[in-house]
């Protein structure tokens, strides 16, 4: 699915990835977890093909294509997906009206039909249903006015909607409450099937209490300095990064 | 900041990729010599079969005018006009009404579908013998100078409405015309309403009898065809007692070198409870990417509020002219008037827009509420310019301003220019004004989603515009959200 060699990227002139290798196999769920600062998120970006970053050496390759040769949208349209930790708002432009054109966008691209909007709102209405989310906020702007929670539980109503072969969820447990953490788990759970693989960018065991990862890796510095089961994340909630990274050292 | 220069880029490639209206209809005009002097002003009134007191209103505001100098208040550049350059009459030759659409000019016949005039619409518009249906809407087409012709006047006709070209309305109605005419922007007003005045050749007239609703939607396409000709129609809308109206203007034009000159009067009367809705789509030649060519438009709209609880609403979508001086406005006299003004403007290449509007309070509890939302791209610059005047006898009024700038990339510019003159202390006005980019941040999260950039910036934008858009009419505000992403097309990537 996703397979990441001597990834190397920079912001500017200041060097953030300095060598990651990562595979995640189809159908599995790795977890990144790491210090503040260890180059977690420019991850996510670098992946997704976010401008501000430049790739200085190595490849990533998603189901044998070159990644970083692609652009933001191609990648999305080939099943790539980021539920971004600070979604941004977009002012006027409905919740629902957004949804649509980002999903026929991907259907097109996949080939199939585009749907019209008794369809989608079915369709969409159904998920929102699952993920608890109130019937309006298909109606509001995008992220407009919502709370940090709503705005992450947005994220996996959009990731649910777009099917997605390889999600990265950067952060979405942050700002959630024990029971919003259940249906953010729940959420990515029921996409989990031998064609989805994930990437959880996460601080805390809790959230790897719900999905339960195939693999933890330990970002610190820009590089992958242990990786392990999920009891590796269990470890690393009891005694802290530091000792796990000296101890990788 | 990559994504950025991408969208400078396309910006700068817009005008290679076309202008979508550019297109030249080759059908047979009569011009009358360019250049302008009293000769002309009595022949286009000749042509026009006008009556003495006409010709006397014409040839008083062409004096006036050549006494009057142009404005250059507004932050616009441009090189001086030259006035005799111009032709101020061009009309398609005048041939016998043809017997089917196959008789038609078929040059014709591809302007109209090229503009989208639908089919059944088209017949009626060439003036085909007998032609009539009943879509909702009637158009009236001014073809260059003259307007070819009117749709749907029997259907308005049995509830009293009068939609016919003002020229006919002289004709026609000449009380109802002498009674209106210049009545709300005066041949002296400025500098372009003068020439206007002294010139006008063609636009519309409405008059809806009181207590009438109007039972469609009127529309108008203006067209500047011929080379080198001005426009200067005059459009005259008349709600009287409990009337209302909703009515829509389309303007397009051809591609050209030259600049044009465009300089129309808008007039609007509303009396007690009375309503009108003058929605504006404009997407004039704006010129190439390098700035040549385009329309300079020159606009004075006007509309008088004089009854009670009489309401006017302005609604318009700019994208297009090299060139934009334009400020609809409402004279709130009547007790509890209503003024609305809604308003997106967008400049890319090095189109130049100074917009706005003036909304005078003089009636007691008259309200206004202004909407703008400038939209700069490429080397443009757009200014919003908007006065509130409220006058010692408008007690209760109230005012609430928005003031929207959105730019997209780092060589344009955008103005916002408010002048608020309160003699009344328990009048409220408000002002609110925000400048703002699309951020690259909004632009990946789109394309993160499977947007190509091109449809992010669209997306974005027509959201940015969203609180005018929905005061236009639906069908019209479908067809504005397709201008807006055309306008900007290859803004981006």
């Amino acid at each position: 699915m996703l397979e990441i060699k001597n990834l190397h990227a920079s912001i500017g002139e200041k060097p953030i990835l300095r060598g990651i290798t990562l595979t995640v196999p189809d159908g599995q769920v790795h977890a990144i977890m790491g210090p503040n600062g260890s180059g977690k998120s420019t991850l996510s970006y670098v992946l997704s093909g976010h401008s501000d970053f430049t790739v200085t050496d190595g490849t990533a390759h998603f189901d044998g294509t070159d990644l970083l040769a692609m652009e933001p949208e191609a990648r999305a349209q080939a099943g790539l997906f980021l539920a971004f930790q600070a979604p941004v708002e977009l002012p006027g432009v409905g919740n629902a009206n957004f949804l649509r054109t980002a999903l026929n966008a991907v259907r097109k691209a996949r080939g199939e039909p585009e749907l019209d909007a008794a369809q989608f709102l079915k369709l969409a209405r159904a998920e929102a249903k699952r993920l608890q989310m109130p019937d309006d906020m298909l109606k509001r702007n995008v992220n407009v006015g919502f709370s940090g929670g709503e705005k992450k539980r947005n994220e996996v109503l959009q990731m649910t909607m777009l099917q997605p072969k390889l999600a990265i969820l950067d952060e979405t447990d942050s700002g959630l409450d024990i029971d919003a953490l259940k249906i953010v788990g729940d959420g990515v759970n029921a996409l989990r099937s031998p064609g989805f693989s994930a990437l959880v960018i996460t601080h805390h065991q809790r959230l790897l209490d719900h999905i339960v990862p195939d693999a933890v890796h330990v970002l610190a510095h820009g590089r992958i300095v242990r990786s392990g089961g999920a009891d590796l994340a269990r470890a690393l909630e009891a005694q802290g990064y530091a000792q796990v990274i000296a101890e990788a050292a | 900041m990559p994504a950025i220069a991408e969208t400078l880029n396309t910006v700068q490639s817009v005008a290679d990729n076309g202008y979508k209206w550019g297109f030249e209809t080759d059908i047979e005009m009569e011009f009358a010599p360019r250049g302008l002097n009293t000769d002309i002003v009595r022949l286009i009134s000749e042509r026009k079969g006008e009556p003495a007191w006409l010709l006397e209103w014409r040839l008083a505001a062409f004096s006036a005018w050549q006494g009057m100098e142009e404005p250059v208040w507004a932050l616009l550049n441009y090189p001086k006009i030259d006035y005799q350059d111009s032709y101020y009459y061009a009309a398609p030759k005048k041939k016998a009404g043809p017997a089917s659409l196959d008789e038609v000019d078929p040059e014709l016949l591809r302007m109209y579908e090229k503009l989208g005039i639908p089919v059944s619409e088209r017949a009626i518009l060439a003036g085909v013998e007998g032609a009539e249906a009943r879509p909702p809407m009637a158009v009236d087409a001014v073809f260059d100078s003259v307007s070819v012709a009117t749709t749907f006047r029997s259907t308005l006709a049995k509830s009293g409405v009068i939609f016919c070209p003002i020229s006919e309305a002289v004709r026609e109605h000449p009380e109802l015309v002498r009674k209106y005419l210049g009545s709300v922007v005066p041949p002296t007003d400025n500098y372009f309403a003068a020439l206007n005045s002294a010139v006008f050749t063609d636009g519309s007239f409405v008059f809806i009898p009181k207590g009438v609703t109007c039972p469609m939607e009127l529309s108008t396409y203006f067209r500047i065809n011929a080379k080198n000709t001005g426009q200067f129609e005059r459009t005259l809308i008349v709600c009287e007692e409990g009337a209302s109206v909703s009515y829509l203007e389309g303007c397009t034009a051809p591609m050209r070198d030259e600049n044009q000159l465009h300089a129309a009067v808008v007039e609007l009367v509303v009396l007690d409870d009375a309503k009108i809705k003058y929605s504006t789509v404009q997407n004039w030649y704006p010129g190439d990417a390098q700035g040549r060519g385009g329309i300079y438009n020159f606009v004075t709209k006007r509309g008088a509020c004089r009854g009670a609880r009489s309401k006017i609403s302005w609604t318009q979508v700019e994208t297009g002219s090299a060139i934009t001086w334009k400020y609809p406005s409402c004279v709130l006299q009547g007790e509890g008037s209503v003024g609305e003004f809604y308003s997106v403007a967008l400049t890319n290449n090095h189109q130049q827009a100074d917009t706005g509007t003036k909304m005078i309070h003089i009636g007691k509890n008259t309200t206004s509420t202004i909407v703008s939302k400038g939209i700069s791209a490429g080397h443009s610059n757009n200014t919003y310019r908007g006065l509130v005047r409220i006058l010692p006898k408008a007690a209760g009024a109230r005012n609430h301003t928005q003031c929207d700038s959105l730019l997209i990339g780092d060589l344009c510019g955008a103005h916002t220019v408010p002048y608020i003159e309160c003699r009344n202390p328990g009048a409220k006005v408000e002002h609110e004004a925000t400048t703002s980019k699309i951020s690259e941040d909004q632009l990946f999260y789109c394309r993160q989603r499977g947007l190509s950039q091109e449809d992010a910036v669209g997306m974005i934008v027509n959201g940015f515009c969203r609180e005018v858009l929905k005061e236009l009419p639906m069908e019209f505000a479908v067809e504005a959200q397709k201008l807006l992403a055309v306008s900007l097309e290859g803004s981006v990537g």
